[in-house]
């Protein structure tokens, strides 16, 4: 069987291969050369001249027609975006090219520049199949889960802005109020984040995370190094100002970015298991938040990320292994009423400090995530086979 | 050769190395699937003739293997807590626990292994024990006296012998380190073997039980093979010489299996079973290091050197009670001081770094089996726990009670299936 499986994987590795030459051989034909694909946006609709063309040097003429700003996305059936332009004011026109293999894309326009924009289904053709590995569910998980991924990036740069907008203005207290709250986003969705290498480490390091030779005066930035200033400094100076400028910067920068990482079924998959892993090295122990004690706050929302993807996957999952997809149910639930526990209002944030989370209770919860984490780590199986 | 047994050698899963090059071990097993070994050892409740060799105690037998068996040099004990409600996931836990423990007692990997599988997915084995020997790795389960407390409807089959341990005099225990719902003992001449076993049995059951508390041994402190010598506990004595061999099979049936009359009505699921007393047992090494050597003799009741009672010449010389002191540790641990009270001691030495005082964290992690605890433990340490001189050297900070099913029988049987059915 295993041997089956790696032949098949190997298969699918040279169909990709001659998918990438005979792509490399189209491009030098030119054939964008033959006409652009016109691309008309308006207010309420997303035109696109050709619903089908050959795939390679693409061209794409738009015209926003609309009355508001818009963008223009090119995006994969999971949508992650092959290219995009932003910024095209009303009766204005832009040209955005890109090299693009045969296969399946949404062509998406976003009028006002907000929301998951007006899409329209195109084909590009040419030898070779779409990648191999996908189907129409994965692929759908994928989309839905890039979405959501991006949407929780676009929710936090409001919170964190309120943050902020406190730290600027030397308010310790309302900052302290908003702190966790500004970081719920990021720690559902972390896993993406850290896979683009360099924004995490801006933004969410702890002093211990510096290396040596690293001046946590002048290196540690983020919002654990507010953290440390709100609850153990217990002051905001010139520094700390300019900190919340990067910090909104940074954030700005992931917002940007997260269209654009490599997202897979199993990544999705492996990232909800790293979501609890984090839960279990950092947050279990009170290390992430040793400063401010909202540790539950991030654990609650690592755990809500987790969720997403899984609850994302569920189709193709339950086909597979429904026995581990009912296990997770349960664990899920169990992990949450456990959680539940430690807030009195269950539509609120509000969690018990963590410092008065006894021993006895730590181990409660870091039973309560092995028993989901174990599992969650064969998730990724139940979703390739 | 039984069929049971042929089963357990022609099933067996690739094992985690090749036979040759094994040296005795290859040999040992070759000779067990030929069908002398095996019938012998199983005969023998796991005093397996590969003893020392790094080859595979049989599994399958009447009783569980890691009481009899030769004691091994190391060990990983852990204590669980059972996490579910569900009485059907606790017996699946028990079924996937034996047939995760076939595999690994026989050197094969958990599952699909280790290697080789989706690239995606975590493996199955943790890996930590390729290329290593079986290690003569024996894994014994246990079922403690809160696994009775109604969860899983099992308070009518609580054996009368399943007692709480009284409070002894000098206990200074942990919770933290003291009683659990189950209890995996693993023993195996490779720590990292015994280690592996525990981990994968931990792995196997997060979501159905969580692991309590857990402890390293080494430097096995009992023999149960008669004709070695009594290895030396961190005080530099031999204790327990008279210990119960795994061949004296009149002693074991007389002090360590439960049958009979004792496992009838609530005990019946335990005809084959025993009863295990762990206690970690803290040495305040030391202060005993400043002791003279004549007040340590006096103490245990034998001399340093060749570890003889007072006033004889070898170790296994009958001991004369009255010529050692009241309070010495031999005299008060006799049987003939305890009312012929008896067990089978295989407990190790631990050394769990030191205690940021800089005092060793060391000790004794005693491991006693008998059939009934009122006869056989509690008597002992009541005696001691009162006059026993080594106390002002020793405290007692940990301590759990386990009632041991009897052995996995054959590949369709499971531990505690008895209990459960």
């Amino acid at each position: 069987m295993r041997a089956v499986r790696l032949s098949v994987v190997t298969a699918a590795a040279t169909a990709a291969a001659l998918t990438a030459v005979t792509g490399c051989a189209e491009k030098s034909d030119g054939k964008g050369a033959d006409g652009a694909v016109t691309v008309i946006a308006k207010d309420d609709s997303c035109e696109v001249s050709q619903k089908e063309f050959p795939a390679g040097h693409v061209t794409l003429a738009v015209e926003n027609r609309g009355s508001k700003v818009t963008e223009v996305y090119v995006l994969h059936p999971d949508d992650r975006i092959v290219t995009e332009r932003e910024n095209i004011g009303p009766g204005t026109k832009a040209t955005i090219t890109a090299e693009i293999k045969a296969g399946d894309y949404t062509i998406a326009c976003k009028p006002g520049m907000v929301g998951d924009g007006i899409r329209q289904q195109v084909k590009l053709i040419g030898t070779g199949a779409t990648s191999t590995g996908r189907s129409p569910e994965r692929d759908a998980a994928v989309a839905a889960y890039r979405q959501y991924v991006q949407a929780q990036a676009d929710a936090t740069l409001p919170k964190a802005k309120v943050f902020t907008d406190a730290v600027r203005a030397g308010d310790i207290e309302a900052a302290k109020k908003a702190y966790a709250e500004s970081r719920i986003g990021w720690e559902r969705t972390e896993p993406v984040a850290e896979s683009f290498g360099d924004i995490d480490p801006k933004v969410d390091v702890r002093e211990d995370g510096l290396e040596e030779g690293q001046d946590p005066a002048k290196d540690w930035t983020g919002w654990h190094r507010l953290e440390k200033a709100l609850w153990k400094d217990k002051k905001l100076g010139a520094a700390e100002k300019q900190l919340a400028d990067t910090l909104d910067k940074d954030l700005a920068d992931w917002v940007k970015r997260v269209g654009k990482a490599e997202i897979t079924p199993t990544s999705m998959a492996n990232g909800a298991k790293e979501l609890l892993d984090e839960v279990a090295t950092g947050k279990v122990t009170g290390e992430e938040e040793r400063y401010s004690h909202t540790d539950l706050v991030d654990f609650k929302a690592n755990v809500e990320g987790a969720q997403k993807s899984f609850d994302l996957l569920r189709p193709v999952a339950t086909k597979n292994d429904p026995k581990l997809v009912a296990e997770l149910d349960r664990q899920f639930a169990a992990l949450n009423a456990l959680l539940d526990k430690y807030r009195t209002d269950k539509t609120s944030y509000v969690f018990t400090s963590y410092e008065k989370v006894g021993k006895a209770e730590r181990k409660e919860l870091l039973d309560g995530v092995n028993a989901l984490a174990e599992p969650l780590s064969k998730l990724a199986a139940a979703v390739v086979k | 050769m039984s069929e049971e047994t042929r089963e357990q050698t022609a099933g067996a899963p690739p094992s985690r190395r090749t036979v040759i090059g094994w040296g005795g071990a290859g040999l040992a097993l070759g000779a067990a699937a030929a069908g002398g070994a095996v019938a012998l050892a199983r005969h023998d409740d796991g005093t397996s003739p590969v003893a020392g060799t790094g080859g595979a105690v049989p599994f399958h037998g009447p009783h569980q293997a890691g009481i009899a068996t030769a004691v091994q040099d190391r060990l990983h004990f852990a204590a669980f807590d059972v996490r579910t409600e569900d009485r059907a996931e606790l017996v699946q836990l028990l079924k996937d626990w034996t047939r995760a423990a076939e595999r690994m007692t026989a050197g094969a990997e958990v599952g699909e292994g280790a290697y080789g599988g989706l690239p995606e997915a975590p493996p199955d084995d943790t890996g930590e024990a390729l290329g290593l020997r079986p290690s003569r790795l024996t894994l014994t389960v246990g079922f403690g006296p809160s696994l009775f407390d109604g969860r899983f409807g099992l308070k009518g089959k609580r054996p009368g012998a399943l007692v709480e341990l009284p409070r002894f005099p000098g206990d200074n225990l942990d919770p933290a380190r003291s009683g659990g719902d189950l209890c995996v003992q693993a023993c195996a001449d490779d720590p990292q073997v015994a280690v592996h076993a525990v981990r994968n049995l931990a792995r196997i059951g997060f979501g159905k039980v969580a692991v309590r508390w857990s402890q390293l041994g080494f430097g096995k402190t009992s023999s149960t093979t008669p004709d070695a010598q009594t290895p030396r506990n961190l005080f530099g004595f031999k204790d327990g010489t008279r210990n119960i061999a795994g061949t004296e099979t009149e002693r074991l049936a007389q002090h360590v299996w439960v049958s009979g009359r004792d496992a009838e009505g609530s005990a019946a699921w335990m005809d084959g079973g025993s009863y295990l007393v762990a206690r970690r047992i803290r040495m305040n090494v030391e202060t005993w290091d400043r002791t003279p050597l004549g007040e340590q003799e006096d103490i245990f009741g034998r001399d340093k050197r060749e570890g003889a009672p007072v006033g004889k010449a070898k170790e296994h010389d009958e001991p004369f009670l009255k010529a050692m002191k009241p309070d010495s540790h031999v005299r008060l641990a006799h049987p003939d001081t305890n009312g012929g009270a008896t067990i089978l001691r295989r407990g190790y030495s631990f050394t769990d770094g030191t205690d940021g005082l800089g005092r060793l964290d060391a000790g004794l992690f005693f491991l006693a089996y008998q059939k009934d605890v009122r006869t056989g433990f509690i008597p002992v340490q009541t005696s001691l726990g009162r006059a026993d001189a080594l106390n002002e050297y020793i405290q007692h900070v940990g301590s759990a009670l386990f009632a041991i099913p009897p052995g996995v029988r054959d590949k369709d049987d499971w531990w505690g299936r008895a209990l459960f059915s």
